[in-house]
């Protein structure tokens, strides 16, 4: 079975993935942190990537995260994205998964202030 | 004040794969599967559970949880609650008895964070699993994986806090056992609680309502715990944080997810609290602390890694 290379453009990152892996295991098994890692269950949507160019398979993921219309896009989680070529990816979180604790930012940004 | 909400009765859970979903609870949990139904649930329990079910789980296209129920002592109590409710200001649904196989008649209503919780009264109570009411051995020897004792709590993300807060106390009669408060005073993580646990259900502040970020089942002893986190690695999870100790409620505890992304814990320890303790109060600029008592730092993945 091929391994095939998995390339991200931001991080310009690559590393090879078995034909029957998930590509966000296979970054994880490399050492790598270009895609962000969250449930490994295509749930939560912090690991989404939309697909420049090449050709896969997907496992079900959450709907919330990743549309029909946004997966006929393109869209995918990495942790249910399993290549059968050479795949350029782009990390795209999805918006949902991305928002933090408002009172936790407030309470860093003061505590920076103290250490000053 | 207690309202004659007595405990967490069950949880309803969305996965995206049933069958893999149900392996999980319990193969690696060790939860009973209990029954089936018409609409395609599954219901579980914990050994020593005393009613039918704790956990359902419904296949669905996005995970997370449906909602969350707590026990009441009667039906007198259902209705007058029912009427408090409203006169919160929430609407309430009503689900007919049978609608979940042999639970009784429910309230739903949805919290002002955006959660949907229900009370009911009455469930098939089918006793403890694998031991005797009478001179009961001390556990049933045919556990599973973990032997997850009983489903515990909810950890829920989600907005208004200080709304859900009057909702939980003042209406259902929680109390606050632990708190973060910001360092203008607002409190942005609660942990209430029923009884003498250190939560029965928790938030924390969040943007976006209604997400799910853990259902906790508890074991006894830290042991227990390091070896969840072996069965953890023997079967491939995916590994979230631990073992490790919570600041927080001082539980011991590992975080980990299930084939879906809904994350679970299995904790042993912690606190215990009564009616009259003062809150236990966190400040949120030692939230590492707070969080993870050991490595004293905030886990990104821990904070916005939800379903």
């Amino acid at each position: 079975m091929p391994d095939y290379v998995i390339t991200e453009q931001h991080s310009q990152q690559h590393f090879t993935c078995k034909q029957d892996e998930f590509v966000l295991k296979a970054m994880e098994s490399h050492g790598l942190r270009a895609i962000a890692v969250g449930c490994r269950g295509g749930g939560c949507g912090v690991c989404r990537v939309k697909v420049i160019s090449g050709s896969y398979e997907c496992g079900r993921m959450s709907k919330a995260q990743v549309s029909t219309e946004q997966q006929q896009q393109g869209y995918a989680l990495a942790c249910r994205l399993k290549p059968t070529s050479d795949l350029l990816i782009e990390c795209s979180p999805s918006p949902l998964a991305i928002s933090g604790i408002p009172g936790l930012a407030k309470a860093k940004q003061k505590h920076t202030e103290v250490i000053k | 004040m207690r309202k004659g909400v007595l405990r967490p009765g069950h949880i309803q859970l969305r996965v995206l794969d049933l069958e893999a979903s149900v392996k999980h609870y319990v193969e690696l949990l060790g939860l009973h599967e209990t029954d089936r139904d018409e609409q395609g649930l599954v219901y579980l329990k914990a050994w020593s559970e005393v009613d039918k079910f704790s956990l359902v789980l419904r296949e669905a296209d996005e995970p997370g949880m449906d909602f969350m129920a707590f026990k009441v002592v009667d039906d007198a109590t259902l209705e007058s609650l029912t009427a408090d409710i409203e006169a919160f200001g929430l609407e309430v649904t009503h689900k007919a008895a049978g609608d979940l196989k042999d639970c009784g008649r429910r309230i739903q209503f949805t919290a002002p964070s955006g959660h949907v919780f229900e009370l009911y009264a009455e469930k098939a109570y089918t006793g403890k699993w694998g031991v005797e009411e009478t001179n009961p051995e001390a556990w049933p020897r045919a556990l599973r994986g973990m032997k997850a004792v009983r489903f515990d709590h909810c950890l829920l993300y989600g907005d208004e806090l200080a709304k859900t807060y009057d909702l939980f106390v003042d209406v259902l009669g929680f109390y606050l056992a632990e708190q973060v408060l910001d360092p203008d005073g607002n409190r942005i993580a609660q942990f209430l609680t029923l009884s003498m646990k250190a939560h029965d259900v928790a938030f924390i502040q969040h943007e976006e309502k209604a997400k799910f970020h853990h259902a906790s089942f508890y074991l006894e002893t830290w042991e227990d715990i390091l070896r969840a986190a072996d069965l953890i690695s023997m079967t491939n999870t995916s590994l979230d944080i631990g073992p490790t100790r919570h600041g927080i409620t001082h539980g011991k505890t590992i975080y980990f997810f299930d084939p879906s992304g809904n994350r679970n814990e299995v904790f042993a320890g912690g606190d215990y609290m009564y009616p009259d303790h003062n809150p236990i109060t966190w400040k949120a600029e030692d939230l590492g602390k707070a969080i993870f008592y050991h490595d004293r730092v905030l886990n990104e993945r821990f904070l916005t890694v939800l379903t």
